[in-house]
């Protein structure tokens, strides 16, 4: 535990002494400030229109209107980061050889990948909890449904997290940061796009690539769905991509 | 204290290390000696268990380093031919999270950072970041991440390298005071740093094993002549007839105005030749022994002047 949380210190720091964490935070922020404006601006003029019609103002759900699309955004932004987040986590080591001070010290594998894994998670902590502030002002200015939100929240955490392992996964196969990246890009926007096919197939092909895909998981929790479905679906994702890693690791040293 | 035995490894075809046996006493400094590739880092890399070897034994303070890896790693320091390091850590911090994953308690961590630093010699660079720092400096760090949890034994691929002259012989020394409490093997292409700090080599070349032991020992299993290197007041071509005729002197050379007088291995003939000089009165000059210089016995073992 003390050798997870010593490589995770480190990494953590590294994100922050290389401005790397500065300026992605600060990136998303601005664009998820953005996408958040201008949902609001729309509800806006919405419930303008409708509050003339009763009915149809009964309708109007700013969890629905507001923060479903919004997690849908947030998505597709952190579909386009992680992969550079998490693309130094191992690559950075083989390149600059300092994977032999790693593994020449009483410190197993799992504790290196897991100190790394954390240390990622910890940014997309952040990340996810500054935007926090944006929601805070619609509930001082309307009443929109706590846990809805939340679950949202958990499924952005829980998807971001399955990102990074893939990301860290293709880290471990490559010196190049480059490369590391365009994979983990590629793979997460394969996994993301797999239910498109489920469309033209048919039967039992049609359930495996929805289930499959990260979209349909995704989508029930940006509603306020919780289902341990979808919980299982993620945490499987994280014990494969990690698992992975460190098959990746200890076959490359036997070879 | 280290035990190599009939180690190999194999990268895919390529043959790295082949069938390797060596012992290194405790508190011995060894120099591994070899040209390029021939299989000095890839026996260190296994040694510090960054490797498998593909068969044999090696174990290190009777530790196996391959069943008991993490036993080994906590009594080895390791100085890498590329040093690790993190260009975007300070050196404090870096040395600071070496301690950490070489599992030095927290309550002694800060202790052993500072007397990293010191011996070192690094106070001066401690708060800069490693990547603004100088060649030199950076293999001083490389040199006090090894040393930091004081390790038993120590394993140092070329750790002079880089270095100027008078740091050269700051590591030399620091490396010398470590002789008899720790086992050290080093590599290196700097054949006097192995006269002037080690107890014994391993000469290696292609993986196969061409020689180890003391100089000495090597030395002599390699000549089988030895002989002194004598100067006259006055000299001349005509005194080398005279040695040629000392019984059991097998071969006399002209040199710098001196003569070279060989003889076999084990028939001592200094007493004869100086009885020699003596009688006829003569006056002796210079008079040592014909040692083989440590480039030369190098040569000679690499390109194959004796196989085990």
């Amino acid at each position: 535990m003390r050798n997870i949380w010593a490589v995770c210190k480190k990494e953590i720091k590294t994100y922050f002494t290389s401005s790397i964490a500065y300026v992605a935070i600060t990136v998303f922020l601005v664009l998820v400030g953005f996408f958040f404006h201008s949902l609001i601006w729309w509800f806006n003029t919405q419930s303008m229109q409708m509050a003339r019609n009763p009915y149809y103002f009964q309708q109007l759900n700013i969890n629905q209107m507001v923060f479903s699309p919004l997690f849908h955004n947030i998505s597709i932004i952190l579909l386009l980061m992680i992969p550079l987040l998490t693309m130094r986590l191992l690559s950075e080591e083989q390149k600059i050889k300092t994977d032999e001070l790693l593994y020449t010290s009483p410190i197993s594998v799992n504790q290196i990948i897991l100190g790394k894994y954390l240390a990622s998670l910890f940014v997309l902590l952040v990340m996810l909890l500054l935007t926090g502030i944006l929601s805070i002002f619609t509930f001082v200015h309307g009443n929109p449904e706590v846990k809805p939100i939340l679950i949202g929240y958990l499924g952005l955490f829980l998807m971001g997290a399955a990102f990074m392992a893939v990301g860290i996964f293709f880290s471990s196969l490559t010196e190049n940061q480059i490369v590391s990246a365009v994979l983990t890009f590629g793979a997460l926007l394969l996994f993301w796009v797999l239910n498109w096919a489920g469309y033209s197939a048919g039967g039992i092909w049609k359930d495996v690539l929805n289930y499959v895909s990260f979209f349909q998981h995704f989508d029930d929790m940006t509603k306020g769905i919780l289902d341990t479905t979808d919980m299982v679906y993620y945490l499987s994702f994280i014990f494969l991509g990690l698992f992975l890693t460190h098959s990746v690791i200890q076959s490359r040293r036997w070879r | 204290m280290i035990e190599v035995e009939n180690l190999t490894k194999k990268y895919g075809d390529l043959l790295a290390v082949h069938n390797l046996s060596f012992t290194v006493k405790k508190g011995h400094i060894w120099g591994l000696l070899g040209p390029n590739a021939a299989g000095k880092t890839t026996t260190m890399r296994i040694l510090t268990g960054y490797l498998p070897a593909t068969e044999g034994k090696a174990s290190v303070a009777g530790y196996d380093v391959f069943e008991q890896p993490n036993d080994v790693k906590k009594i080895m320091g390791y100085l890498p031919e590329n040093v690790p390091l993190y260009p975007e850590m300070t050196v404090h911090s870096f040395l600071n999270f070496v301690a950490e994953i070489k599992q030095i308690p927290s309550l002694q961590r800060k202790e052993a950072v500072e007397k990293a630093i010191k011996t070192s010699s690094l106070e001066s660079v401690r708060g800069r970041l490693i990547k603004n720092i100088s060649r030199g400096f950076k293999q001083r760090v490389g040199i006090a991440q090894a040393l930091i949890h004081d390790p038993q034994v120590l394993i140092l691929d070329e750790p002079t390298i880089g270095l100027d002259p008078a740091q050269i012989i700051e590591i030399r020394q620091l490396i010398k005071s470590l002789k008899g409490e720790r086992t050290v093997i080093l590599s290196t292409h700097i054949l006097a740093e192995v006269t002037q700090t080690c107890d014994g080599v391993v000469i290696i070349n292609e993986g196969k094993l061409m020689a180890s032991g003391s100089l000495e020992e090597i030395a002599a299993s390699l000549q089988d002549k030895e002989g002194i290197f004598i100067r006259l007041r006055d000299g001349g071509k005509e005194k080398v007839e005279h040695f040629q005729n000392i019984p059991g002197v097998d071969k006399v050379t002209l040199q710098d105005d001196g003569y070279n007088i060989e003889w076999e291995r084990g028939k001592d003939k200094r007493d004869d030749i100086t009885r020699y000089i003596v009688e006829r009165s003569w006056s002796l000059v210079e008079m040592r022994p014909l040692a083989m210089n440590i480039e030369d016995l190098y040569l000679k073992v690499v390109s194959g002047g004796r196989q085990q």
